[in-house]
């Protein structure tokens, strides 16, 4: 069981660094798929009790959704929007893998002064925690897309989970479905926004968001001098 | 320190067997393009025919130039000593030596780039700094995985380390990361596809072979069986990592595992190479870098 978990933890971390080395957004979607099956799998090898069916729901939605249904949205999207392939940074793979080794080894600190009150078994798993939401923070504010930024969204999330994964032995599980649910219209919706950004704009750059008010005003036939009030 | 007569067996054997490998791989590449290819010993007709040949010599080179060859395939033949071959301790094992193996693969290096640089060509100072970038993001990974290996093993000799139990033996993550690494730096090490193609000369994004434009003649036969035994030397580093316990296996089967492991790995290269391409001259500090932070990995998972 341990090896299992350890196994699936460093799959986990490898996944991040992948994420941050990463050049072009399908490969980004399916590495995020592939974080999301790890993070199924893992509530069924953590608790001692063995498989219940509490835990079976859980692993079997997580892994649904985090596997198969938001790659699948993402990757619909990308076919859309079929003229943007490679990711486009603030900051480039070589400087964000360095960064990463730099994040894993602060993490592994954290994890030694904030260590899981009652779970000793997993001394890797609040470095992981730690590092995955950091790894999607900083993809949120480091890659220009608007698509990479849903991806930076779903690996903060995913720390967000593996955590709760590990910490909260008996967690509602109605809670638990909320969660998903929410983090489901959350990612179908920056779909749908990133969709029509993309047709009305032919690209999703982040950087260039901030032109959307202006664009609104002209299909008004306003020009911007006269709506200065 | 125990020298018996099988290791130096092994360094026999590696003198004598290391071309293979560059035979097989070629072969590999060669079937799977469907094409005959050459014979399997097309590397001993290239380094005899080369060693009977004269040598030509610029009048800008200095003994620098003539030393880098000699000097390289000497230095690599003190590294089979130092690494051990199916099981039994290398003749030339002691504590550390993992250090030391990292340093002479080092030297080798720098006496090529010296020789490269001694000719004064801008090509080849293009190639030696390009060589010395890569080296610099080989060296790490490879010290830090073996350091990693060394925790697991409780041994600081590579004798200890090495052929004493493979993946199988210790916890999943640690040596499979270290494997998955020292995949990489093997085909970076050996200026193989995608770091570097050992098929071409003249492009302007060769590495190793852009080094070597001007040594002809023995110096050449030299550069190539250098290059074939490193292939080898890492090579049973890496069957090393793979192992399981032969200790108490008969010596055939031990024997017969290490170099069963070295021609596979030698398929492999040969997969690898015809099944992609070699990655843009930028991409390739990134995949050096992956590699480095497999190492990490498998060093932050053995300590603690």
């Amino acid at each position: 069981m341990n090896d299992v978990v350890n196994a699936l933890v460093v799959l986990i971390v490898i996944t991040n660094f992948l994420l941050l080395g990463a050049g072009w957004l399908r490969a980004s979607v399916r590495i995020v798929a592939l974080q999301g099956l790890a993070l199924g799998l893992l509530p069924l090898f953590v608790h001692p009790g063995g498989l219940t069916v509490r835990l079976a729901t859980i692993a079997v939605l997580v892994i649904t959704l985090k596997g198969i249904i938001f790659p699948r949205l993402l990757l619909r999207n990308l076919r859309e929007l079929s003229s943007v392939r490679a990711i486009t940074y603030y900051v480039g793979p070589m400087p964000s893998l360095l960064i990463g080794i730099l994040v894993m080894s602060s993490s592994l600190w954290w994890g030694y002064i904030l260590p899981l009150p009652d779970q000793t078994g997993f001394r890797l798993a609040i470095p992981m925690v730690f590092f995955t939401i950091v790894t999607g923070l900083f993809l949120l504010v480091s890659r220009r897309q608007a698509l990479m930024q849903i991806i930076g969204y779903l690996t903060l999330e995913n720390g967000i989970y593996a955590f709760g994964v590990f910490f909260a032995q008996s967690e509602s599980m109605l809670i638990e479905i909320g969660i998903l649910l929410d983090v489901f219209v959350g990612v179908f919706i920056m779909g749908i926004m990133v969709f029509h950004i993309s047709r009305e704009f032919d690209n999703i750059e982040a950087g260039q968001l901030s032109t959307l008010r202006d664009w609104f005003r002209n299909r008004r036939g306003l020009s911007s001098k006269d709506s200065e009030t | 320190m125990k020298v018996n007569l099988l290791s130096i067996a092994h360094i026999v054997l590696a003198l004598i067997a290391a071309p293979l490998m560059l035979g097989i791989i070629n072969r590999t590449k060669a079937v799977l393009a469907g094409r005959r290819g050459q014979p399997l010993l097309q590397a001993y007709f290239d380094i005899l025919k080369l060693l009977r040949k004269g040598a030509v010599y610029s009048r800008t080179t200095s003994w620098v130039f003539r030393a880098g060859p000699v000097v390289n395939l000497a230095i690599v033949i003190v590294g089979l000593a130092l690494v051990p071959f199916a099981g039994s301790p290398a003749p030339l094992a002691f504590d550390g030596d993992l250090i030391l193996l990292a340093y002479v693969l080092g030297l080798g290096r720098l006496f090529i780039v010296l020789a490269a640089l001694d000719t004064g060509s801008s090509f080849e100072g293009m190639g030696a700094s390009r060589e010395i970038t890569f080296a610099m993001l080989v060296e790490p990974a490879l010290l830090v995985g073996l350091f990693a290996l060394s925790r697991l093993s409780h041994s600081l000799s590579l004798s200890g380390i090495l052929y004493t139990s493979g993946v199988t033996g210790w916890s999943i993550g640690a040596p499979a990361l270290v494997a998955g690494a020292l995949f990489v730096l093997y085909l970076a090490e050996n200026a193989r596809i995608p770091v570097d193609d050992p098929a071409t000369h003249l492009e302007l994004t060769m590495i190793h072979e852009v080094m070597v434009l001007d040594h002809s003649g023995p110096d050449l036969g030299f550069v190539l069986y250098g290059g074939a035994l490193k292939l080898w030397l890492l090579g049973a580093l890496f069957v090393g990592v793979f192992s399981p316990n032969l200790a108490e296996s008969g010596v055939w089967i031990r024997e017969g595992f290490a170099v069963a492991g070295l021609i596979v790995l030698s398929i492999a290269v040969g997969i690898v190479e015809s099944s992609m391409a070699r990655l843009r001259l930028l991409k390739v500090p990134q995949l050096l870098v992956g590699a480095g932070v497999l190492s990490m990995l498998a060093a932050i998972l053995v300590l603690g």
